[in-house]
């Protein structure tokens, strides 16, 4: 097994706790960072790395913590660990097994954005997580890392946690800002966007917690090495959480750029005999289907090859859908959940799930007709690009594409 | 006298210190899963009390408690929720059978509850155990425990302990 970046509690299960953690040189590069207090040398070194954020967008984290205005203060660093989307479940594993890289990854953040309060969003299923990650907090205060002139310098730092309460709308990340200050969680009109107008009216950055957990090892090694995995334009390694019809289904972290083949027949162990993979969903529930060929099994996991196919890499949530499964019973699973989640904010979301959710559950057959499947399209042209968020457009995905490359699975 | 916040003063102190100062509303939820924590649902006396305390309105609150899923109401009230993830990924290795078999043997339909008031079965959204399906949550006391990897025998084994009293039952 070749080393882990960040599922490194497979390898040190000590990294746990925060002596074990301290033992693999945990804390120095946030020790060093502020002791060196060059915030804006921490997010060249974070863009120079690659790194791009892990929730599912892609967008390069070190320009994104570029984005804060110095003359607005304060400033606050949010990591979302609201980890909602079906087919996800990485998060959830570092926080449980290797908390303290992720917490000093926020740390780094923090300190990076000169922000002087941090916030961990879970959402409210992962109370015990949230419970084990205050008691990590509470140990950081006491022994020197967190609280008032930390490390002799003028720098200030404390964290906490936040709990959500059942609702997917809140890993976007507009909506966590309203959940966090107490509100329904629904988005925001943008702009102006968090890195103005984020949590309490101030500038703010959101993090994923897989993103943030990169963080340590880059300012401890250097971005030209974190440059050394993956692929040019998409650097690093990521967590994929394998799911569906596979043998091994699990997280497997590899380096960005490992094929779809590789993923599910090497690590994950294929799927039952005589069986053949018919579909993948790269991003669990909101992907655009992607159907399943040599072409498709071969290509690289990586943020531009992935969408070279169509669809988009988003959270690496991969979920394999094997030839014994139609794709109407996919669609139908697909849109019922994001009818549950639909916050009711933007007319076209909220009722636009609901008349797919009926349309293709309104013949108990498992056919639908021509005219249905062209009212399906039609609904989800009416839905795209006219919400607040993208949860909308993200129901519609599975359906379209299921439609449009599976056919024969929706035809009466 | 605020009794939820005689009850809870140290407790509500440190929440209302986590946010700063002048954004006490942040504390809302935190509040009413502490509300909750005791008796497993949110009655109209911990919202006033909460409003009591934040100084916004019951009726902002109640919003806040209809809007997210983990809060319930004292109409909800149920003792045990097992709540079952039945999205894709769960229900691709088989989700959907094993609730029809749960419900089959406890004789109750999803959304239903038993009758003795104990035991509620639901169907959830992805709970982020996507790898370990069948999965399901049991919602009770105000806490909640997973349980993955489950088959009807051992989903069942933990439906009796919970009617013996057993909180949480074996993880």
């Amino acid at each position: 097994m070749s080393e882990m970046l960040l599922l490194r509690h497979r390898q040190f299960p000590e990294i746990g706790t925060l002596d074990g953690y301290l033992k693999l040189s945990g804390f120095k590069p946030f020790k060093k960072v502020v002791s060196e207090n060059n915030p804006v040398a921490v997010i060249d070194e974070v863009k120079e790395s690659g790194l791009r954020g892990r929730g599912g967008a892609g967008f390069p984290t070190g320009v994104k913590w570029s984005f804060l205005p110095g003359d607005i203060t304060p400033h606050y660093v949010v990591a979302n660990a609201d980890e909602s989307e079906p087919g996800t479940f990485k998060d959830r594993e570092i926080m449980e097994s290797n908390p303290y890289q992720f917490l000093e990854g926020l740390m780094i953040a923090c300190f990076a954005v000169k922000a002087t309060l941090g916030y961990v969003y879970l959402r409210g299923e992962f109370w015990q997580i949230a419970e084990h990650l205050e008691q990590c907090m509470a140990e950081l205060r006491k022994q020197g890392y967190l609280g008032k002139k930390l490390f002799n310098t003028s720098y200030e730092l404390d964290l906490h946690t936040h709990l959500g309460a059942g609702a997917y709308i809140c890993g976007e990340e507009s909506a966590l800002l309203e959940s966090l200050e107490g509100r329904l969680g629904q988005p925001r009109l943008r702009p102006p966007y968090p890195a103005v107008f984020g949590l309490f009216g101030k500038p703010t950055v959101i993090n994923n917690v897989e993103t943030l957990t990169n963080v340590p090892l880059i300012i401890e090694k250097g971005a030209g090495w974190y440059q050394n995995y993956g692929t040019p334009k998409s650097t690093g390694v990521k967590i994929f959480s394998l799911s569906g019809n596979v043998n091994k289904p699990g997280n497997y972290e590899l380096p960005l750029g490992t094929t779809f083949r590789e993923l599910i027949y090497t690590h994950g162990g294929g799927l039952k005999p005589g069986r053949k993979v018919k579909a993948i969903l790269p991003g669990g529930a909101s992907s655009i289907v992607i159907k399943s060929s040599d072409k498709a099994l071969d290509t690289p996991m990586d943020y531009e090859s992935v969408a070279g196919l169509g669809s988009a890499l988003g959270s690496a949530s991969v979920i394999v859908v094997d030839d014994s499964v139609n794709m109407l019973w996919v669609s139908k699973k697909i849109i019922n959940f994001f009818r549950h989640e639909s916050c009711g904010k933007c007319t076209p979301c909220r009722e636009g799930t609901y008349w797919m959710d009926q349309i293709l559950n309104r013949t108990k057959t498992s056919k639908i007709s021509a005219k249905d499947t062209a009212l399906l399209k039609d609904v989800a042209l009416q839905m795209r690009g006219k919400c607040l968020c993208p949860l909308g457009e993200f129901s519609t995905m599975a359906v379209v594409s299921s439609i449009e490359q599976f056919p024969e699975d929706f035809r009466s | 006298m605020n009794d939820f916040l005689k009850i809870h003063s140290a407790e509500i102190k440190k929440l209302l210190a986590k946010y700063p100062k002048g954004q006490e509303r942040s504390t809302v939820m935190p509040l009413l899963h502490l509300a909750q924590r005791g008796t497993g649902c949110v009655t109209r006396h911990d919202i006033e009390n909460i409003a009591g305390i934040l100084g916004i309105s019951s009726t902002e609150i109640a919003s806040i408690v209809g809007f997210y899923t983990l809060y319930h109401t004292e109409e909800e009230k149920t003792q045990y929720r097992i709540q079952v993830c039945t999205d894709l990924a769960c229900a691709l290795c088989g989700a959907d059978r094993f609730l029809e078999e749960l419900c089959n043997k406890t004789g109750i339909k999803p959304g239903e509850t038993t009758p003795d008031g104990l035991i509620t079965i639901e169907e959830v959204p992805c709970l982020a155990g996507c790898d370990k399906a069948p999965l399901f949550q049991v919602q009770g006391g105000g806490v909640i425990s997973y349980h993955e990897k489950q088959t009807l025998e051992s989903a069942v084994r933990l439906i009796n302990q919970l009617r013996d009293g057993m909180p949480g039952g074996e993880q």
